[in-house]
């Protein structure tokens, strides 16, 4: 690189007042962590209303306050919060936030004080949210896709008080938000990397979040628009979606509008949604793997390839989410070729990583634990995802438990295993101290096996086609009584696996205190994060002078070198003159 | 060593479970078995793969832990081992989307000698119509739904009138005949699913949509709506009768026509307030839930209803009266009948209103 990087010669301000150092913080690391704990806790309000509706399933009118209405309250917040508030907000809004400048070696993002009132923007955009369990009426429980008619319309609730339109408000603050942190990640990535760091020497965890971001800018506008021509369907009576209708006895004003339109603009944001939280998770993953096998990634090049071609992709799959939504029955034929073909470049990842486990030297630490149940279950959700977009099977298995079994595997375990393989694996860097091995370890099988004890099972009763989206299941005759006696086992398994979590809420805060110190690269990793003087590291990262990238982010157990990992900062030309240099070197990182 | 065992456990756990578990498929009573068979020939090839990733992943995590002096291997790419894996993927993408594509395209193709029937969803019913002996549908449109006009049919047009009219109770179905099943919504979206025909589609406002299918077996196949619509989606519910063509057509012929409606309620007389009480019952949607035939639905049916003697929910009885049924309309929740969820809204009414309403009531209690 010719040119200076955009941060070598910026002086950041330091903040001065506990306000400015903690709270509203331009600090991308400060940030990250509000984002992290504020997608945790509103996480743990769609937890207790997944066990709610658990309860409900398995055991059914066990609890007299979950009437119908509520049920359907509590898929739809459920839903909506895991994907959005919690996935998107952690991996891109946390994740991103903290690792993008220190992987590429940038001092911060581009734009801090935008940066910094993306997390407030997020913020409101939960508590505007989790308002809409205080209206009359309470929050909306429309189902998390908020497909029209129903989800203005009486029979559906929230539908006529406020729950639907604080839904679709929050969405479009939180899309604002998103826009915000969004711009500064695309643009630290593309302008602020630091001397030698070119593209191809990211790591894959920085290519991810940062593949996502494009697509999260290009896909949420979609959301956008549908959120409030909805928003003006029920607010001031427009057709945007709503064609005539007679509800309850009642012919509406409403004419002409479509409901499919919804559809498309929903999963035109919906598809590459999925994969902007698979995306992160996946380069994540890639990281995690090498540095804990001590191999290189198999196949950088590649794996950096299906990352754009699988974003590119996923801007074309979205009808498979619509087959027989009423649309164009010859679309199906289009949209099942692209969805297959999405597979391929998806199945090369999973090749690489347990290529990268071959020949390896694989330490079997709580992160590499996480990883390898990442790739089981990922491989499973993958797999069925290729049932639900060949059309034709599409057709008996779509809207049953084989889709909830499905999408949960593949959103729902895969990516949260890749989540806390990744909080185990950075936390020395951010806090300064290990996580206790012993809890994560009992955390770690606790949720690998149970998640997949919930899901693997439910696929079959898809096979029966038990409806999805239903109170209960009262009378059916195709409905053979062992399914109940499943879903009694599928919710104590889940409820297990819910308390379970507090073990990590736990360790995160005691071994904050009581853990043990860890020093900057506990894990004796190659990539920047680890090289930074201080740990955690201080407000501008490096210090006095940006770090300098000689080689690629995978350098584990190079023939020849001493030691078994060469940081990106380590010159090649002392690796192989000096081993005493070389040491030094490698043991400041 | 030991996360190794696991993996290999939990793929043997899996393909144990696979086989041996009591959940398949509901007994298929049409002719889309080829939906099965694509669908099986995905689950063995996915299979497969599962099996092989996760053994050869236990397998690395076995042979490659790290001991003392291990060092693992340098090795960046491998570019021919990955085009070898994208081509073999991309061969097995196409063995699993030929069948499944050719299925489809004859789910598109309609057979022309298809029998139609129209299928109407609703918060939260189905009812049906056949075109009768003119083989044509007559003409409807949503704002020509009313209580006297459930089907919404333009009544001048001729194509209707001699249209077969079920406004609730099963479908019923011809054996071994191609059924073109065209559907339509009122209000929300719905989705017509019979698990034992393998075919859904959705019903939408504004809409019409459709799909077919030819019943193979005689047997009563359940309906199961599958798209959200509310709190009674999961009471959505009816059922298909599939019988002999003869027992079909004597079935058809004791179904009203829409001629045959239109001149009932052309003779229909009677009590102003009883009157007033059944316009109210259809502007407000009382009707959607609580049939006056005696047909069941989420709602209990108001046939032979006054006077009744009911279970509530929590074990007590009630004499179904004036006192009763009023509450019940402002405040549904205070009494449920036992047996059916608290899906009804309250309305507020005012006292003529409510007269009115009990009037009518008390109407089809001395009719039934």
């Amino acid at each position: 690189m010719a040119d200076a990087p955009y941060q070598e010669n910026i002086h950041l301000h330091d903040p001065q007042s506990y306000w400015t150092k903690y709270v509203f913080s331009q600090d991308h690391k400060v940030i990250a962590i509000q984002y992290t704990i504020t997608a945790i806790s509103v996480g743990l309000v769609a937890l207790v209303l997944s066990g709610l509706m658990r309860l409900q399933l398995g055991f059914p009118g066990i609890l007299d306050f979950i009437d119908p209405g509520s049920y359907y309250q509590y898929v739809t917040m459920h839903g909506m919060i895991m994907i959005v508030y919690l996935l998107t907000a952690l991996l891109l809004g946390g994740f991103g936030n903290y690792l993008i400048p220190l992987m590429v070696g940038a001092r911060d993002m581009v734009f801090p004080f935008v940066n910094m009132l993306s997390y407030w923007v997020y913020l409101i955009s939960v508590l505007v949210l989790m308002a809409s369990f205080f209206v009359p009426g309470g929050p909306t429980g429309a189902g998390w896709t908020l497909y029209p008619p129903q989800a203005i319309l009486p029979g559906t609730p929230g539908a006529e008080g406020g729950g639907i339109v604080l839904m679709l408000v929050s969405l479009v603050i939180f899309i604002i938000a998103f826009t915000m942190g969004g711009l500064n990640y695309v643009t630290t990535v593309l302008q602020a990397r630091t001397w030698g760091m070119t593209m191809m020497r990211m790591p894959l965890t920085v290519w991810g979040i940062f593949t996502a971001t494009i697509m999260a800018l290009l896909a949420f506008p979609a959301l956008f628009v549908g959120c409030v021509m909805l928003l003006l369907d029920r607010v001031v009576g427009s057709s945007f979606f709503m064609p005539a209708v007679s509800s309850m006895g009642q012919q509406l004003d409403h004419d002409g509008g479509s409901p499919v339109l919804f559809q498309h603009l929903f999963w035109f944001f919906g598809h590459p949604e999925v994969y902007i939280v698979a995306l992160p998770a996946f380069g994540i993953i890639s990281d995690l793997i090498s540095t804990h096998a001590r191999k290189n990634i198999f196949g950088y090049r590649v794996m950096v390839w299906a990352i754009v071609a699988i974003a590119v992709i996923s801007f074309i799959v979205w009808a498979h989410h619509m087959y027989y939504s009423g649309m164009n029955l010859y679309l199906g034929f289009f949209f099942a070729i692209t969805t297959l073909i999405i597979a391929i470049p998806t199945a090369i990842k999973v090749y690489n990583w347990v290529l990268t486990l071959w020949r390896g030297n694989i330490h079997l630490t709580v992160p590499m634990l996480f990883c390898l149940a990442f790739i089981l279950t990922f491989v499973v959700g993958g797999l069925t995802g290729l049932f639900l977009g060949n059309v034709s099977v599409d057709v008996p298995l779509g809207d049953t438990y084989f889709v909830v079994a499905h999408f949960h595997m593949v959103m729902g375990v895969a990516p949260i295993l890749a989540i806390f393989g990744g909080i185990y694996h950075w936390f020395p860097k951010a806090s300064g101290r290990m996580l206790n091995d012993t809890l994560g370890k009992v955390h770690f099988w606790v949720t690998f096996l149970g998640t997949y004890m919930i899901y693997f099972p439910m696929h079959y009763l898809g096979f029966v086609g038990v409806p999805r989206r239903y109170y209960n299941f009262e009378n059916y005759e195709f409905i053979p009584p062992s399914a109940q006696e499943l879903q009694a086992f599928t919710t104590v398994v889940a409820l297990i696996v819910g308390v379970f979590q507090l073990l990590f809420i736990f360790n995160l805060v005691w071994s904050l205190f009581k853990g043990k110190r860890a020093d900057s690269n506990p894990w004796r990793a190659t990539t920047l994060e680890w090289q930074t003087p201080d740990t955690p590291p201080v407000h501008g990262n490096w210090g006095p002078k940006l770090p300098v990238v000689y080689r690629w982010a995978y350098d584990y157990s190079v023939p020849g070198a001493d030691q078994d990992f060469l940081p990106q900062t380590l010159a090649p030309v002392v690796a192989t003159a000096s081993n005493e240099q070389a040491r030094a070197e490698g043991d400041k990182a | 060593m030991a996360v190794a065992i696991v993996l290999v456990l939990i793929v043997v756990a899996s393909l144990l479970f696979n086989f041996l578990n009591p959940w398949w498929f509901t007994p298929l009573a049409s002719n889309w078995g080829q939906m099965d068979l694509t669908l099986i020939i995905t689950l063995w090839i996915s299979g497969i793969v599962f099996v092989a990733i996760t053994l050869f992943m236990a397998y690395a995590v076995f042979r490659y832990r790290h001991q003392k002096h291990r060092r693992a291997a340098y090795e960046p790419e491998n570019r021919k081992l990955e085009w070898w894996l994208i081509g073999l993927t991309s061969v097995g993408i196409v063995i699993m989307l030929i069948p499944g594509l050719y299925v489809w395209a004859e789910f598109v193709n309609v057979p022309k000698d298809a029998l139609s029937v129209e299928v109407v969803g609703q918060q939260w019913q189905w009812s049906f119509r056949f075109p009768g002996k003119d083989g044509v549908l007559g003409r409807t449109d949503t704002r020509l739904i009313s209580a006297e006009n459930p089907f919404g049919l333009h009544t001048g047009n001729p194509f209707g009138q001699d249209d077969v009219l079920v406004k609730s109770g099963d479908l019923h179905l011809p054996l071994g005949k191609p059924i073109k099943v065209l559907l339509r919504s009122k209000d929300v979206l719905h989705d017509f699913y019979v698990p034992n025909f393998r075919v859904k589609m959705d019903a939408v406002p504004g809409l019409v949509s459709g799909l077919w299918f030819t019943p193979t077996k005689t047997g009563t196949f359940e309906i199961a709506c599958a798209e959200y619509c509310g709190v009674g989606h999961h009471t959505m519910r009816s059922r298909v009768v599939v019988e002999e063509e003869g027992l079909f057509q004597a079935w058809l012929h004791e179904q009203p026509t829409l001629a045959q409606a239109l001149s009932e309620d052309a003779a229909e007389t009677g009590d102003p307030l009883v009157r007033q009480g059944r316009k109210l019952a259809q502007d407000q949607g009382c009707l959607a839930c609580h049939s006056v035939d005696g047909s069941p639905g989420a709602g209990p049916t108001w046939k032979g209803l006054y006077g009744k003697t009911e279970t509530l929910a929590d074990g007590s009885t009630v004499v179904v009266e004036e006192e009763y049924l009023k509450e019940s309309i402002v405040n549904p929740g205070a009494a449920v009948v036992k047996g059916y969820d608290p899906l009804m809204p309250p309305y507020q009414l005012s006292s003529e209103e409510l007269d009115a309403l009990i009037a009518y009531t008390k109407a089809l209690s001395d009719q039934g």
